[in-house]
Parts: C-alpha cells; sequence; structure tokens
C-alpha cells in the first residue's frame, strides 16, 4: 500500500510543477464558459419552449463543466505510450507490484492535479465575477462533493483503459479519438445531457460518462435531489468495478500478447 | 513572387508524399478529426431540436454561419503548422538556420507542414454549408459564390494573422503562449452563432478588435438577403471579408518587426 501511495504522491508533486501552462489553459476556459452561457442564454431568451432544466441550472452546469474539464478521460498517458513503443515496458512487468494497480494510481494522479489546478481558481472566478451560484444547500453540496471523489475514481478507470489498449495498437491516436468523442457528448460537456431529446435520456443517465460529469453537476444545482445521491454513487462505483474488471482482463491478456519492441 | 509560388508549391508536394506513407493512419487521424468537429454541430443541433429557434435565427441560417467558420479556420489550421510551432524553434535556436536562406522567412515557415488531415474539419463544415443553403433555397449567382470564396479566403487570412501574432510574440517570450488559442478556437465557437445573441462588449471585441464578424456575420446576411438586426448597410456587407485580408497583411508587418528584433538563444 506505502508504494502505490508514493507512486501517487510523487507523480501528483510532478504534474504541480506546471504553473504557466495552468494559467493559459485557464483563461481559455474562462473564454469558452463566457461564450457557452451568452449562446444558451440566447437560446432561453427567445424560445417558449418549457425547458427540462432553468437557465440558471445550466449556467452552473456550463461553469462546472469548464472546471472539471481536466478530470475527462481523453488523454493518453505518454510515459505509458513510451514505454511500450520503446520497449522498457518490460521493466514494468518486472517490478513486484501488481501493474494494474501501479497504472490506475499513476492515473489518478494525473486526472487530479491538473483538475485540481484548474478548478479552484475556475470556480472562484466564476462564482465572484460570473453568474455562477453555490448548492441551494449544504446536503447538495455535500452530494457533490461526495459524487465527485467516485466520479475521479470512474474518470481513471475509463483512462486506464485506454494506456491498456497500448499493447495492441502502440500509437493509440485512433482509440483516444474515438473515446474523446464518446466522452465528451455523453458526459454532457458539449450540450447538457437534460437538454438531449427526451427519448435519449434513460440511455445517457445509465452510460458510464454521465457518472463523469452529468451526475455529479446535477446534484450541485439541485436538478436532482440530493436525497438521489446514493443512487448516482451505486451508478457511478458500479461502471467503475466492472470496467476495472474489465482493464485487468484485458491487462492480463495484454501481457500475454506483448511483444516488446527493440532489441 | 513568382518563384516564392514555385517554393512553396514544392513544400507543398514534399508534404503531401510524406504524410501518405502512412496511408491508414492518415485515413484513421482524418476520419477522427471529422467526427471531432462534427461533434460541435450535433451539439448546435441537439439545442434547435429543443428549443426551436436562436432569437430570429433558424437552425438552417446558423448552419452557414457555422459551415463558413469551419472551412476558413481549417484552411489556416492545414497551412500554418510552422508558425504554430514556431516558440520551439526560438527556444531551440532553430531558426538561425531560416535566416541564413536565401529566402523570406514566412514563406518558409508556412510551408513547414501541409496538415491534410484538417480536411476532416473542412469537409464537415462545406456539408453544413451546403445543407444549409440548400434547405434554405438560396439562389445562387456568380457574386454570391464569389462573395463564398472571398469570405472563407478572409477568414483563412484572419485566424493566419493572429497564429503569425502568436509566433511573433515568441520574439519576445521565447516560451510557447497558448493564449492566443483563447481566439482562434474560441473565434470558431464566438463566430457558429450569429453575433447579435451576444452582449455589446463582447459583440465589440469581435468587431474592431478582431474582425471576426466581418468575416462571418456580415457576409453571411449578404448571403442570406435578411436585414441585420445591427444595422449594416448591405455595401458593407458586401465589403466586409477583404477587412480578413488586411488584418493578415498587418500582422505580416508585426512579424517583420520581430524577425528584426531576433536574437538567438542558442550557443
Amino acid at each position: 500500500m506505502i508504494a502505490y501511495w508514493a507512486i501517487f504522491s510523487a507523480r501528483l508533486r510532478m504534474l504541480l510543477q506546471y504553473r504557466a501552462a495552468a494559467l493559459a489553459g485557464l483563461s481559455t476556459q474562462l473564454f469558452w464558459g463566457l461564450i457557452r452561457v451568452m449562446a444558451f442564454e440566447a437560446f432561453y431568451r427567445s424560445s417558449t419552449v418549457i425547458a427540462p432544466m432553468p437557465v440558471e441550472q445550466v449556467v452552473d452546469y456550463i461553469w462546472l463543466g469548464q472546471a472539471f474539464l481536466m478530470l475527462l478521460p481523453v488523454r493518453l498517458d505518454s510515459e505509458i505510450r513510451t514505454l511500450v513503443r520503446s520497449g522498457n515496458v518490460a521493466y514494468e512487468l518486472v517490478r513486484p507490484l501488481d501493474l494494474y494497480n501501479f497504472w490506475y494510481m499513476r492515473t489518478i494522479a494525473s486526472c487530479l492535479a491538473p483538475t485540481t489546478l484548474r478548478s479552484i481558481p475556475l470556480l472562484a472566478l466564476a462564482l465572484w465575477v460570473f453568474d455562477m451560484r453555490l448548492p441551494p444547500s449544504a446536503a447538495a453540496a455535500a452530494a457533490f462533493a461526495l459524487t465527485m471523489v467516485s466520479a475521479l475514481l470512474l474518470a481513471a478507470a475509463l483512462s486506464n483503459l485506454l494506456n491498456i489498449t497500448l499493447m495492441w495498437t502502440v500509437a493509440g491516436e485512433g482509440t483516444a479519438g474515438i473515446m474523446q468523442v464518446a466522452t465528451f457528448l455523453f458526459c454532457g460537456m458539449i450540450v447538457p445531457l437534460p437538454l438531449f431529446p427526451d427519448w435519449l435520456q434513460p440511455l445517457l443517465t445509465y452510460s458510464p460518462f454521465a457518472g463523469l460529469m452529468d451526475l455529479p453537476f446535477r446534484l450541485y444545482t439541485g436538478h436532482i435531489s440530493s436525497d438521489q445521491v446514493g443512487s448516482v454513487l451505486a451508478r457511478q462505483l458500479g461502471w467503475t468495478l466492472a470496467l476495472v474488471a474489465f482493464g485487468r482482463l484485458l491487462l492480463a491478456r495484454g501481457t500475454r500478447v506483448l511483444v516488446t519492441q527493440g532489441g | 513572387m513568382l518563384d516564392d509560388l514555385r517554393l512553396y508549391g514544392h513544400y507543398v508536394s514534399v508534404s503531401f508524399r510524406s504524410q501518405m506513407q502512412y496511408r491508414a493512419s492518415f485515413i484513421m487521424l482524418t476520419l477522427g478529426h471529422f467526427l471531432m468537429t462534427g461533434l460541435e454541430f450535433l451539439g448546435v443541433w441537439v439545442l434547435f431540436e429543443r428549443f426551436d429557434r436562436l432569437g430570429d435565427w433558424r437552425l438552417e441560417e446558423v448552419c452557414l454561419f457555422y459551415g463558413l467558420i469551419n472551412m476558413a479556420f481549417a484552411l489556416t489550421d492545414a497551412t500554418s503548422r510552422g508558425f504554430d510551432m514556431f516558440a520551439n524553434m526560438v527556444k531551440a535556436g532553430d531558426f538561425d538556420r531560416l535566416l541564413l536562406r536565401p529566402r523570406s522567412t514566412a514563406i518558409q515557415l508556412a510551408g513547414q507542414e501541409f496538415t491534410l488531415r484538417r480536411i476532416g474539419r473542412f469537409s464537415q463544415g462545406l456539408i453544413v454549408f451546403v445543407y444549409g443553403a440548400q434547405t434554405l433555397g438560396i439562389v445562387w449567382s456568380a457574386a454570391k459564390l464569389s462573395l463564398v470564396l472571398l469570405t472563407i479566403l478572409g477568414g483563412a487570412s484572419l485566424f493566419y494573422g493572429l497564429i503569425v501574432l502568436q509566433a511573433t510574440l515568441a520574439f519576445w517570450t521565447t516560451e510557447s503562449l497558448e493564449i492566443m488559442n483563447t481566439v482562434t478556437y474560441g473565434g470558431v465557437q464566438t463566430a457558429q452563432y450569429p453575433l447579435d445573441i451576444y452582449r455589446t462588449w463582447f459583440r465589440r471585441v469581435f468587431t474592431y478588435i478582431i474582425p471576426l464578424a466581418c468575416i462571418s456575420y456580415y457576409p453571411a446576411l449578404a448571403l442570406l438577403e435578411k436585414s441585420d438586426p445591427l444595422g449594416s448597410s448591405i455595401v458593407f456587407q458586401w465589403l466586409s471579408p477583404c477587412i480578413g485580408l488586411i488584418f493578415l497583411a498587418l500582422c505580416m508587418q508585426a512579424w517583420k518587426l520581430g524577425v528584426r528584433h531576433y536574437r538567438s538563444t542558442g550557443s
């Protein structure tokens, strides 16, 4: 356990070094959030249709999406890619650690560090300068915090799956691309999920991607009442367990077929 | 001038051949790019499905804005890789090599790579544009077709200018400042909706400081023959894409200033 903790904290400290990049990213995200908020407000202003989510909640939802963008499992771990490419992945197999847990801890850290760096200043600004609101109740805030933790576990499980596919594809841009498309669309980053056509709703809320952003964000805004937190957690953790099991299976097969590159 | 064009053509053909070496990877990447950029349109479609209209605008009209800006940006994105990566070149001191060659630095950088897979975004924009124009029943004349071409060219010039500006900053900072992504990618985001939905200060920034409105909103109004809720004249709507070309010319002047200021980092 100590070993896994060390992997986690070393990775975290390394990633916290990139402050300038975080600052540039922050301003981009603020700008994007602003455009989105204005576009959605315009849609609401001109329409007489009763939307399934009030505009104030949509604004909160958009800012949360900008703040937690870095959590999304859309990037490959470039170090793992280099390991597979160069053949040094063989060293990983020699270590007296469980490879899945090793990579999983790494991935949690690489999801957590940039997310923290980005989300705290962005949320502070959105709450202070732009029209974002605090959660309606302490219960909603607690439910949000709790489900964001399991969103992190879920995101890392998905991300790790992406890393494991590298054992087959070596380059990995293709799978990462498909993952990106699915994630952005089905987690609510492009359009909040409740605004999608009604017939799609059952499919959307039970997909693994909803647990990354949509469900926690709806708990924050009060669109899902905070006594539903148990059901949300069950969905998130259920998917996490399933994805971890699948990842382990894939990794076990992967290590069997793995061809070590290089001489 | 002609000589420069020939050189550029040569650069492009080299770039084509090198990218065609990995054909399967090229096809995958292009397809991925097509899907990824197409997502944005799916987002727009979902919103119209839910709300039916955006102010006075229908989905088909927004398709024109969306298509024009995406085609323009795809052109820039395909041809500006050299400028985009320029900060790394300054950092490594590699720019010295370019200065030694008896050709302009701008043409050498522009010729670094012609990123073919950007065809993904371009074709996606074209499909949306044609769909919008078909559904609206726009009657095409030679004048309107040339306005479309001028708008795409003007838009591409505007984005190119922004990327050249970003590269120019590297002469002073040596760091790559990704702050320009805000106005390039953010600009594409902004201009895919009609300008009149935004707040006044925001509209002013994208009309007077970065003239994005001149290469999407105004010419699209001329195509639609729709009167402007913001009250611009018809002559202005037809001529406005030229401002994109002027913007690029100004940015190239800034670039020349930067080149004169350049001091090598390497030893």
